[in-house]
């Protein structure tokens, strides 16, 4: 970097894009971090209780899991949309992106309030009669279903909430085709939220 | 002077403490987004939380004065020792150096105006506000004061009355403060740097700060999500991690201290970088070895990631874990070892001053040094079947983190002082207060790993005759430790108003927070300064 662009964004840093970037992709790194410590504690279990694992992810609904699995797929899809619009000035078509996206994280949602419920129905909850009468591999199997893809479905509300403001944000131009890094790291985090329902899927659903 | 710090100059804009800005009163501090202003926010509420964690170990170390029943309970000296940890870990040691004087300095040394998010900055204070009024409502709310040991260990934090769901949770938001800390300082090191302002030209305190805040940064989710982990398993009993429903509590010991080990690293490093700061400055030296002090910093920070296992050598891990904990143990000392080696062959043959920061600095190699070679006597897997939970840790413990990080904070106390507040302390009593705090501090910790290799367990309430005489050492030892605390803080607090008026570089330092004026002005530099040359420059000057 030359001295005299170095010096402008000392002397701009609040609008330092570059900055900006650089600070949510270590907010992303720490993310990776939580859920790792849950991976960790899968791993370790998982190790331990092989046959309970194989036989609890045979309790999954597979169709909802794909299902789920296509929608943020999909959302992910439309939110770099909504990105690359913006860049292009395209508001409207920006926000109709986000909304299909936030739309998208609603049905997500709903699917797993579908789930859980139909798994709770059958007696599967932590503490539940019929779960502690089963083997110790399963009631750890369910637990960390129950958290796992808990501590997501929080990640995924906050991303939907983060992105219903930057819709209002785009809507009221705070957010466009010149200044657009909020949007951008949205779309960062909302990515991650994907990427880490990409590992919980193989790891609760496909594992029998 | 440096030719980086004569275009910045010193001028006479007002300073931070004075700027009038759209607010006032308290509201002027606590709604400020000034890393200035940030950084005494952080010195006054670290230090106020400092005075409740002395007060508790001094009612401790009082208590044992004799065995059996004594002043206090046996259940209300478990809650103390846990008030004492959770204290003095979470809301002192852990933040201080980097929040108080990482705060003030960073921006200060690379030649920016502030920090890369400054709002985010203020909303980091508030989460450690938050967390640490939570934290202290846990500890005396629900059946009874916390009583689990600093380390909230399952099962038994499963199973107590108190509030550990509270206390686990404060420590989460604490620790959210502190990966957005992290978070900023890196992003501020590589976006904010002045201009010339390359990575070898930073002050070796940067580097300091910006190894801890990696740590911060990585390690510091893990401790969250276990914390969180208790806190479902309080409220849902998912059985994590209780042995009854298949969970396995060794578990949660690697858990917790895959973080907490590292965190030991995140209190010793920024105090390393102020020692680094300290030393070249009172010997007239440049730092000897620059290269190899910065790269220590990063090869403690990530070595030290991966020593976690020492603590649990008997709580049941396999041989072979044990052996490769142990060996990376001993490796964590070869950079620890490399600095202390630079800073004594930075003093060599240089004129010495021996003002109060370089007395902290030089007691800072002295106990620091007892601290880490204890560590590498209990890291051998056999000696630590004996060591293991002995008073001996808590010696070596204390020496660390107490010896190093602690009189590291001091020395920074000291010799930023006059930059801070424009004023100066009591040059007279300073040197008073700090012999009574070595002497106190070695005649209390000294005696507790003597007793420690005798065999006295940590966490008792209680002790055979055997013991008697050296618990009295250590607790009189107490009494003049503190009574050279008392007196370094009365003279520090009565020359935050009262002092004498300080010039901009009392010190004759080269960094550029001495080339600004005393206290710094509320945007730091005039026009940011085009740095030239590295951050020590005395023996070029001819200032030997």
């Amino acid at each position: 970097m030359t001295d005299a662009a170095a010096s402008t964004a000392i002397e701009h840093h609040h609008a330092d894009a570059e900055g900006a970037r650089l600070g949510m992709w270590l907010f992303l790194l720490s993310e990776i971090f939580l859920f790792g410590g849950l991976f960790l504690v899968y791993s370790v279990y998982r190790f331990k209780n092989p046959a309970d694992f194989h036989a609890g992810a045979a309790e999954m609904s597979r169709f909802l899991g794909t299902l789920n699995t296509v929608v943020l797929l999909t959302s992910s899809l439309t939110m770099a949309l909504s990105i690359a619009a913006i860049q292009r000035a395209n508001r409207s078509l920006s926000s109709w992106m986000l909304g299909f996206t936030i739309a998208l994280s609603l049905v997500f949602l709903v699917n797993k309030y579908f789930e859980w419920t139909a798994h709770i129905g059958r007696g599967i909850y932590p503490n539940s009669h019929y779960l502690l009468s089963q083997p110790k591999g399963t009631i750890l199997f369910f637990g960390l279903y129950y958290t796992m893809t808990g501590l997501h479905g929080v990640h995924v509300l906050v991303g939907a909430l983060v992105l219903t403001v930057m819709l209002v944000l785009v809507r009221k131009r705070v957010v466009d085709s010149k200044s657009y890094v909020l949007l951008e790291n949205s779309g960062l985090y909302w990515h991650l939220v994907d990427i880490i329902w990409i590992f919980l899927f193989p790891l609760f659903y496909l594992i029998t | 002077m440096t030719e980086g710090g004569a275009s910045a100059g010193v001028h006479s804009g007002a300073s931070f403490l004075d700027e009038k800005g759209r607010r006032t009163g308290i509201f002027a501090w606590i709604l400020s987004s000034d890393h200035k202003r940030i950084g005494i926010l952080y010195l006054f509420s670290v230090l106020t939380f400092f005075f409740a964690g002395i007060v508790l170990g001094f009612v401790m170390r009082l208590k044992m004065l004799v065995a059996g029943p004594g002043i206090i309970s046996a259940q209300t000296y478990n809650e103390l020792f846990t008030f004492h940890g959770v204290i003095m870990i979470f809301l002192v040691v852990i933040p201080a150096v980097p929040t108080i004087f990482g705060n003030f300095f960073l921006p200060l040394h690379i030649g920016a105006r502030d920090v890369s998010f400054p709002v985010l900055n203020l909303m980091s204070w508030y989460l450690y506000i938050t967390g640490a009024v939570l934290a202290l409502v846990s500890l005396v709310t629900g059946g009874g004061g916390i009583d689990t040991g600093w380390t909230f260990y399952a099962p038994y934090s499963l199973r107590t009355h108190a509030n550990v769901p509270l206390a686990v949770f404060a420590v989460f938001i604490l620790g959210m403060s502190s990966v957005l800390t992290g978070l900023n300082f890196i992003t501020t090191t590589h976006r904010l740097r002045a201009p010339g302002m390359t990575w070898f030209r930073m002050p070796l305190f940067v580097w300091g700060v910006y190894a801890t805040a990696w740590v911060q940064v990585i390690a510091t989710p893990v401790i969250a999500i276990t914390l969180v982990l208790v806190l479902i398993e309080r409220i849902f009993g998912v059985g994590v991690f209780d042995p009854a429903k298949g969970g396995d509590p060794i578990l949660y010991q690697h858990l917790f201290w895959i973080y907490s080990h590292p965190a030991v690293y995140i209190m010793i490093l920024p105090a390393m970088g102020v020692i680094s700061e300290i030393i070249p400055v009172f010997s007239r030296r440049n730092i000897f070895g620059y290269k190899a002090v910065a790269f220590s910093s990063m090869a403690i920070a990530s070595v030290g990631s991966l020593v976690w296992g020492h603590h649990m050598f008997v709580s049941g891990e396999s041989y072979t874990a044990n052996w490769i904990f142990s060996l990376f143990t001993f490796l964590v000392a070869i950079p620890s070892a490399i600095k202390v080696f630079n800073w004594l062959a930075t003093m060599y043959g240089g004129s010495i001053r021996l003002e109060a920061p370089m007395l902290y600095a030089l007691a800072f190699i002295f106990l620091f040094s007892i601290g880490g070679l204890t560590g590498v006597i209990q890291g051998s897997l056999a000696a630590n079947v004996h060591l293991h939970d002995t008073y001996w840790i808590v010696g070596h413990f204390h020496y660390v983190i107490f010896g190093g990080m602690g009189f590291g904070m001091f020395g920074a106390m000291h010799y930023w002082f006059p930059k801070m507040f424009g004023r100066m302390y009591n040059k007279r009593l300073a040197p008073w207060a700090f012999v009574l705090e070595l002497v106190g501090f070695n005649v209390f910790y000294f005696a507790l790993l003597v007793l420690g290799w005798q065999g006295m367990p940590r966490r008792y309430y209680d002790y055979l005759p055997e013991f008697h005489a050296l618990q009295v050492v250590a607790t009189v030892g107490s009494w003049v430790l503190v009574a050279g605390l008392a007196l370094m803080f009365a003279n520090l607090l009565h020359s935050v108003f009262k002092g004498p008026k300080a010039p901009a570089n009392p010190w004759g330092g080269s960094t550029l927070e001495w080339q600004v004026s005393s206290p710094p002005p509320t945007e730091n530099f005039e026009k940011i300064p085009v740095i030239t040359q590295g951050p020590y420059h005395f023996e070029e000057a001819g200032q030997v």
